[in-house]
């Protein structure tokens, strides 16, 4: 578990929109190695999806990169060509999108959307009938009964449960080394939801593939991934070893999350801790979790606090540990 | 679908008696004896009242519509003033080149709308986009005779590569009426000199029919393609590694092509009416021009058939193109059936 499989490095994103530049990733960093299983978590707004779409470069047309890197195994995805780009998604990188209603294409049947997932995942020329045994397998992975019935099905005919299963086992398809998962199941149940959680770690183990877990439910993510980032204002604030950030976060955001989160309830991310997410056309100069920060100083309101190293396997990004 | 059908077709008969009753009433009460009109200034008195009487024109207006509709029903619709022959029969004379005409017209629209608002759409903004636009703007404001006078003058006057009047080149003869319309009728003897000949003579036309269609309709399409350039579902799609054609051709059109192909019904229906002016002013022998004319001359049965059945297709052109939508879009067909 050594070889870094991405490596996302400074990585700004802006929105242009009709009131102006939003100023949303503010230098993002985050790496993921081989066979590694990687929360996010942060509250809502805070880049955690524009960050993923970066990484598929499937950012919509307003948005901007004026500076960064998305390392994957050492080559820039931000300077690869179309070509090169198009091999990482049908082979190697691929994401299950936040909303599966949205994900899947309202006019197409399940079966004409998967079996496109395989015809275009692999240089092989498959036979119809290939394709939709591979498209049948697929569906059994992911626990869906009866998948010749749902092949022939419209997105719309399914439930919430059965649509994000489908984004799964067609995200599965070409995630062949990172599985990209944002916020699987929830706007399901909670059962569900958990269900969902589990059969993504459970698929992600046996295919030995690394994962980035985006959600909202800290109970699952503590359970099914093995180092946690957290993302405040399209800042990576904290990263630690599992265990170790639950037990003891070390950065104000990271405290006060969960001390708004009743303990093991594995509840969602409230938005109790005082204030809001800045606005991203005039974000805070200095650390923008500075105005909502009980431990803020005179630097904090100046300059943007580093990164940094504290221990083996642990970052920050905060002045009280300089 | 069947009963989606059929349930469509329920509702047109309401619309279609609605419609009669309307036209019915309006043609009796403006002014003008059409009995009077039909025999001339010259006839007697005597004889326009016996054509009164017969016409039943003297009859209180509800007697008169009962006694219409229930020929109507039987296939009935009366006889011309002005031809002397059944208006069926003159339907079933000139319909076929009306026809031909909007079913041309509409295969133009289509395809043109398609082209424009595609790649409108998907380079939004582009300097094709912001001739689209203008070409937009011009095609939905002017109407379709105003087209027609300036494509008559400019090929009839300046450039006369396209003939302007009628329906065949002289010389070249007629062939055997089997559907009426005369590029098949054309085929079906192997006459392709005449079909070609024929069709030259059916892009002025046509193309008058055909232009605020385009307009309109690409600019729906456009809109679509961009709205849904945003979707989720486009940038997953591109995510799988699916190539970006196939993604264009399956994942984006078909969607977008939805509202579009839902204003076609109209725009076809709107088509039909235009070849009153249209066919009048490009001299071409079908129902639009024997409508127009049966109207300037108050022949009253010509005047409401031609109505009647310009609604009736309206009516199937309507359900043909919510079939066509209820195929493209499976959220309908899941909700016609959950009804
Ligand atoms: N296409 C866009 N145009 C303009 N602003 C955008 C666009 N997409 C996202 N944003 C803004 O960027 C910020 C970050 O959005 P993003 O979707 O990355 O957040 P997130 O962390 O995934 O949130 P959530 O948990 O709600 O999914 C938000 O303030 C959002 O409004
Ligand atoms: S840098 Fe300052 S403001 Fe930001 S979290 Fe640390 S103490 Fe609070
Ligand atoms: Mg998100």
């Amino acid at each position: 578990m050594s070889e870094n499989l991405l490596e996302v490095k400074d990585l700004y994103v802006n929105y242009k929109i009709y009131e102006g530049i939003l100023k949303v990733l503010n230098g993002v960093n985050l790496t993921v190695k081989k066979k590694e299983k990687v929360g996010l978590i942060g509250e809502s707004g805070c880049g955690k999806t524009t960050t993923m779409k970066a990484i598929m470069r499937i950012l919509p047309d307003n948005a901007l990169i004026p500076n960064g890197n998305i390392f994957y195994k050492g080559r820039d995805i931000l300077k690869m060509s179309d070509d090169e780009i198009q091999k990482i998604r049908r082979e190697n990188i691929s994401m299950i999108f936040q909303d599966p209603t949205a994900a899947l294409n309202p006019v197409l049947t399940v079966g004409a959307q998967l079996m496109d997932v395989i015809k275009y995942s692999t240089d092989e020329e498959l036979t119809k009938r290939e394709i939709r045994e591979l498209a049948i397998k697929a569906l059994k992975d992911v626990a869906l009964p009866d998948p010749e019935r749902i092949l022939k099905n419209y997105p719309i005919m399914l439930s919430g449960g059965m649509r994000q299963r489908i984004c799964i086992a067609m995200a599965l398809i070409s995630a062949k080394e990172l599985l990209i998962a944002d916020e699987p199941g929830t706007n399901l149940d909670v059962t569900i939801q958990d269900q969902i959680l589990r059969l993504i770690g459970r698929l992600v183990e046996e295919r030995g593939i690394s994962v980035i877990l985006i959600s909202h439910a800290l109970g699952a993510v503590k359970g099914l991934v093995d180092k946690v980032y957290v993302m405040y204002a399209g800042d990576i604030v904290e990263m630690a070893p599992t265990e170790k950030l639950f037990s003891d976060p070390i950065h104000p955001y990271t405290q006060a999350l969960f001390k708004t989160v009743p303990k093991l309830t594995g509840g969602g991310i409230p938005e109790a801790i005082k204030g809001r997410i800045p606005d991203y056309i005039n974000p805070p100069k200095g650390c923008r979790f500075a105005p909502r920060c009980i431990h803020a100083m005179p630097i904090c309101m100046k300059e943007k606090p580093p990164l940094k190293n504290i221990e083996d396997e642990r970052e920050v990004a905060c002045f009280l540990y300089e | 679908m069947v009963s989606y059908v059929a349930k469509r077709l329920f509702y047109s008969i309401f619309v279609l008696i609605g419609l009669s009753i309307l036209i019915f009433t309006l043609t009796r009460i403006i002014p003008g004896d059409p009995a009077r009109l039909a025999l001339g200034p010259l006839a007697p008195e005597w004889a326009v009242e016996r054509l009164r009487e017969k016409l039943h024109l003297n009859d209180p207006l509800p007697v008169q519509y009962i006694i219409w509709l229930k020929n109507a029903i039987q296939g009935d619709l009366g006889e011309s003033l002005v031809s002397k022959r059944p208006v069926v029969k003159d339907f079933l004379t000139y319909f076929p080149a009306t026809l031909e005409l909007v079913i041309f017209s509409t295969i133009i629209a289509t395809i043109l709308a398609i082209l424009i608002g595609a790649v409108a759409g998907r380079y939004a903004n582009s300097w094709f986009d912001n001739l689209a636009r203008i070409f937009t703007y011009i095609g939905i404001s002017v109407p379709g005779f105003v087209w027609a006078i300036l494509l008559l003058f400019l090929f009839g006057y300046i450039w006369k590569v396209l003939p302007t009047m009628g329906q065949l080149s002289p010389g070249l003869p007629r062939p055997p009426v089997r559907t009426g319309m005369m590029s098949i009728d054309a085929l079906l003897v192997g006459r392709w000199d005449v079909f070609i000949d024929h069709l030259k003579h059916m892009i002025l036309p046509a193309l008058c029919l055909s232009i605020g269609r385009i307009a309109q309709e690409s600019r729906i399409l456009r809109a679509g393609i961009i709205e849904n350039l945003k979707k989720d579902y486009i940038a997953a799609a591109i995510s799988y590694g699916i190539p970006e054609r196939r993604i264009m051709l399956s994942y984006l059109l078909k969607p977008s092509m939805i509202p579009m192909v839902a204003v076609m019904g109209m725009d076809i229906a709107g088509s039909m009416g235009g070849s009153y002016i249209i066919e009048t002013i490009f001299n071409w022998p079908g129902f639009g021009r024997y409508s127009l004319w049966a109207m300037l001359n108050k022949d009253l049965n010509a005047t409401i058939a031609s109505v009647m059945l310009m609604g009736m297709f309206f009516a199937i052109f309507n359900i043909i193109v919510d079939v066509i939508v209820a195929y493209l879009d499976p959220r309908i067909r899941v909700m016609e059936r959950a009804t």
